[in-house]
């Protein structure tokens, strides 16, 4: 019955957002009030019917209803609470319908909180909305219905792939579907804009507060995919280039661009168009980033569908949708005025480098992603362009970028002074330097360029801190003024700053991994002892233990560093019963230092066994640094200028503030 | 500076960008590219000692030996060639005998395939597609008959 009640609330789900797709749009060309207003009623109401679907598919799995296919396929009855939860979003029907969960959610948000938008903006956002929402809906129900029923209904359950069943897996996907389908709102109000034939700075206003959360959620998301793939696939790395990464890794390049490019438009007016076409764009990615993940045309974990029908029909949605956005820009876009002059050296025009660079390597990363999908189809011929070629391209475009990042915030709008932003930034580049100097003198091994990469994170650092050391006026006026000015700081500022300062600490923290992880691969017999950057390692043996739905082979290690006891490290080689598959968990002793990584292999014909350990230097600061950006645009989310939202006319407004930002 | 100058500044500086761009993805795309290729594949044509390129095939039951330390030898196979392979190191969760394997490495003069990397897949279903379809072709494919065996009647509420 629950599931029956499911799959109607989905078809129901269906028709609702075609009522909202259709009448408001008819509504906005004719100019009728009522017919306009049907938009916000209709999303709340989708919203209202899709979450229906989706608690009667969490019913199911948490109650091992297994006679629902989808259950069946991905749980077990001895499957950790949690774990049934998360398989609900395991699975390729159930993680659609989590997709079109957060974007009915995004929907119901503004017919909620849009009290102030223009009724015709408004509208038309709410259509564009309803469309994305119809072609997923009706992608769900005709190709990938997860309510399907088996009958007789199985005992058990097929269980959850191993390797999924993991607490930080369980929370990636709702965070990186939430910056997926969060760009949904800016690609949706982009269209509406041209639509319209008619974009203000109050636009920009409206659309950076959703651009921001997608963001924040999407960085979030992709650092929880890196952490787990470091703990979880046994190899010690962070980040390998994937085609699966890249699939979420450029919608973020994007949607940072997005993000800066949507500031000059609210503050100047300027960029305007190209605004609106990258807000396409990154929508556009995230569409191919689920294409590509859930077509199957990439074999990895996230290749949940084999079925052909399904990754036509996920084209064919792309197809639509970023081929119609794209003629109706090429269409509509001249329509748009153009907005405020600046001078190259300003505020607005780093914020234009920033554009450059940033699309630029997106566009590398780009190639390398569909390259070897385009040659196969044309020649048939199959390559893989592996973490060379991402190094070689990525790394020098992204670098000028870093450089520049700490210039952006003390350029002034429509005209900077390049110089005098130099020398406020001094002590910073001093400090990069005097680092820079350190670590090259300090340094026993590992690749000169890695000093440069810790002078550049630590200028990243320091130049985040320089804007607002200057903004508060901290040498130059009184400890108590600096004090009030600091308080009376917007919170865009902060939020800016922690976002870069954020960036500095996950490139110190790539830099110094990649340059001095030390490896070894060993054959350990029982009693043997094993030295790793300056840790002693005695393997002691290895004993057998149950765990709530596996078994599992655990080796213990004990680890001395300089004869003093640090810790016991316990990989461990797990059998899970249901699903007939095993993962290989690591050991993993954090610090500060870095992390002490060690891994069991297979039993060797001899007795001993292959080993695997890694120590990665300072790799915590990879994510604490994708937490920070985090925190970061969560902290400017709160500014109270994006909360309260855009008053009417937004340009007088902007120009009695010129100081915010 | 007028209107014009200040186009000319932000044309040039996309063109520079955008030409760098275009010359270090060229530069890249020559070097680290690895192709793909099955054991019928590399018999067929003279591949240089020394290229790197990856190897797809199934692990031939019963040709897994250790050596010495962490040494792994087996024989990767497309049911019509096989071609041994040495490997030293930590070998994927999912590496099993009959299963579907990709390792990456270079050809050695003795017709040995050194493979510095094994790649893990995710799942004991998985099958490199390219070997899925060389099975496919050559009629000894079973993938699509196994995962349905033995599954309860689906049907549609």
């Amino acid at each position: 019955m629950i599931a029956e009640t499911g799959h109607y609330a989905l078809i129901l789900a269906l028709a609702v957002a075609i009522v909202q797709m259709v009448l408001p749009l008819i509504g906005a060309r004719i100019r009728d009030q009522q017919l306009m207003a049907v938009a916000g009623p209709a999303a709340q109401l989708q919203f209202v019917l899709v979450a229906i679907a989706f608690v009667a598919l969490m019913t199911a799995y948490v109650t091992s209803d297994f006679s629902v296919e989808n259950v069946w396929r991905n749980s077990a009855v001895a499957k950790p609470l949690l774990y049934k939860i998360s398989g609900v979003w395991g699975n390729h029907e159930g993680s659609m319908v989590l997709w079109v969960l957060i974007l009915a959610l995004f929907g119901a948000a503004v017919a909620t909180f849009g009290a102030n938008l223009p009724h015709q903006l408004k509208a038309n956002v709410l259509a564009v909305q309803g469309s994305i929402a119809a072609a997923f809906l009706l992608f769900i129900v005709t190709t990938s219905n997860p309510f399907i029923r088996l009958d007789p209904a199985p005992f058990d359950g097929q269980g959850l792939n191993p390797v999924l069943q993991d607490p930080a897996l369980a929370f990636h996907p709702p965070f990186l579907y939430t910056g997926y389908v969060g760009f949904s709102m800016a690609f949706s109000f982009a269209i509406a804009a041209l639509i319209d034939g008619r974009i203000d700075a109050a636009w920009a206003r409206w659309v950076r507060p959703w651009t921001l959360a997608a963001w924040m959620c999407l960085t979030l998301g992709i650092a929880m995919g890196s952490w787990w793939a470091y703990y979880e696939l046994g190899w010690g790395g962070f980040w390998f280039w994937d085609p699966v990464e890249n699939a979420s890794f450029m919608p973020w390049l994007a949607g940072t661009a997005l993000l800066h490019s949507a500031v000059v438009m609210e503050k100047r007016d300027a960029l305007k168009v190209w605004t609106i076409l990258l807000a396409i764009i990154t929508f556009s990615l995230s569409l191919m980033g689920t294409f590509l993940v859930r077509s199957g045309v990439l074999t990895s974990v996230h290749a949940f569908a084999i079925d052909p029908a399904r990754g036509i029909f996920i084209l064919a949605i792309m197809g639509v949708f970023i081929g119609g956005a794209l003629a109706l820009f090429a269409w509509r876009a001249p329509l748009l005025a153009q907005g405020g002059l600046f001078a190259p050296i300003s505020r607005e025009g780093s914020l234009v480098l920033n554009n450059l660079l940033l699309t630029t390597a997106w566009a590398a990363v780009f190639v390398g992603t569909l390259y070897p999908l385009a040659l196969e189809a044309l020649t048939g011929d199959k390559i893989s362009v592996g973490p060379p070629f991402f190094n070689l391209t990525f790394a020098p475009l992204i670098l000028p970028l870093l450089i520049a990042v700490p210039f952006g915030p003390l350029l002034a709008w429509k005209r900077g002074d390049l110089l005098a932003a130099a020398q406020r930034l001094t002590a910073a580049a001093c400090l990069a330097l005097a680092v820079l100097v350190l670590v090259l003198a300090f340094r026993q091994r590992g690749p000169w360029l890695a000093p440069l990469g810790i002078g550049l994170g630590v200028w990243l650092i320091a130049g985040a801190a320089t804007e607002l050391v200057y903004r508060v006026k901290l040498f130059e006026a009184s400890w108590s003024e600096a004090w009030r000015r600091l308080r009376n700081l917007p919170r865009s500022a902060y939020g800016t700053a922690l976002a870069h300062a954020g960036l500095g600490i996950v490139v110190i923290g790539i830099v110094v991994t990649t340059a001095w992880r030390s490896e070894a691969i060993l054959a350990m017999k029982p009693g043997d002892t094993a030295q790793i950057a300056g840790y002693t390692l005695a393997f002691k043996g290895v004993v057998p233990r149950q765990g709530p739905n596996y078994r599992e082979r655990v080796a213990l290690f004990e680890v001395t560093r300089n004869g003093e006891k640090v810790t016991e490290l316990t990989p461990s080689k797990r059998e899970y019963t249901v699903e007939r598959s095993g993962t290989t968990e690591a050991g993993i002793h954090p610090s500060w230092r870095g992390d002490l990584y060690a891994v069991l292999g297979d039993q060797l014909k001899d007795g001993a066994y292959s080993i695997r350990l890694y120590f990665n230097p300072l790799v915590r600061l990879i994510w604490l640094g994708a937490l920070t950006m985090f925190i970061g645009g969560a902290v400017s989310l709160s500014d109270r200028r994006l909360r309260i939202g855009t008053p009417r006319r937004a340009q007088t407004k902007a120009a009695t503030v010129p100081a915010a930002e | 500076m007028t209107r014009k100058q200040r186009r000319g500044v932000l044309i040039g500086t996309c063109l520079l960008v955008l030409g760098v761009a275009v010359g270090l993805v060229l530069y890249a795309m020559r070097d680290s590219i690895v192709f793909f290729y099955t054991p019928s594949e590399v018999t067929a044509m003279q591949i240089a000692p020394g290229q790197r390129f990856r190897l797809g095939g199934l692990v031939e039951t019963g040709s897994v030996v250790r050596g010495e330390g962490t040494t792994i030898r087996f024989v990767v196979t497309d049911k019509s060639k096989t071609l041994p392979v040495t490997y030293t190191g930590v070998l994927p969760d999912l590496f099993r005998e009959g299963q579907g394997v990709v390792a990456e490495g270079t050809l050695a003069a003795d017709g040995v395939f050194h493979a510095d990397n094994v790649l893990a897949k995710h799942d004991e279903k998985y099958m490199p597609p390219e070997v899925a379809k060389k099975l496919k072709e050559q009629g000894v494919w079973r993938g699509d008959a196994k995962a349905s065996a033995g599954e309860p009647q689906a049907k549609v509420n």
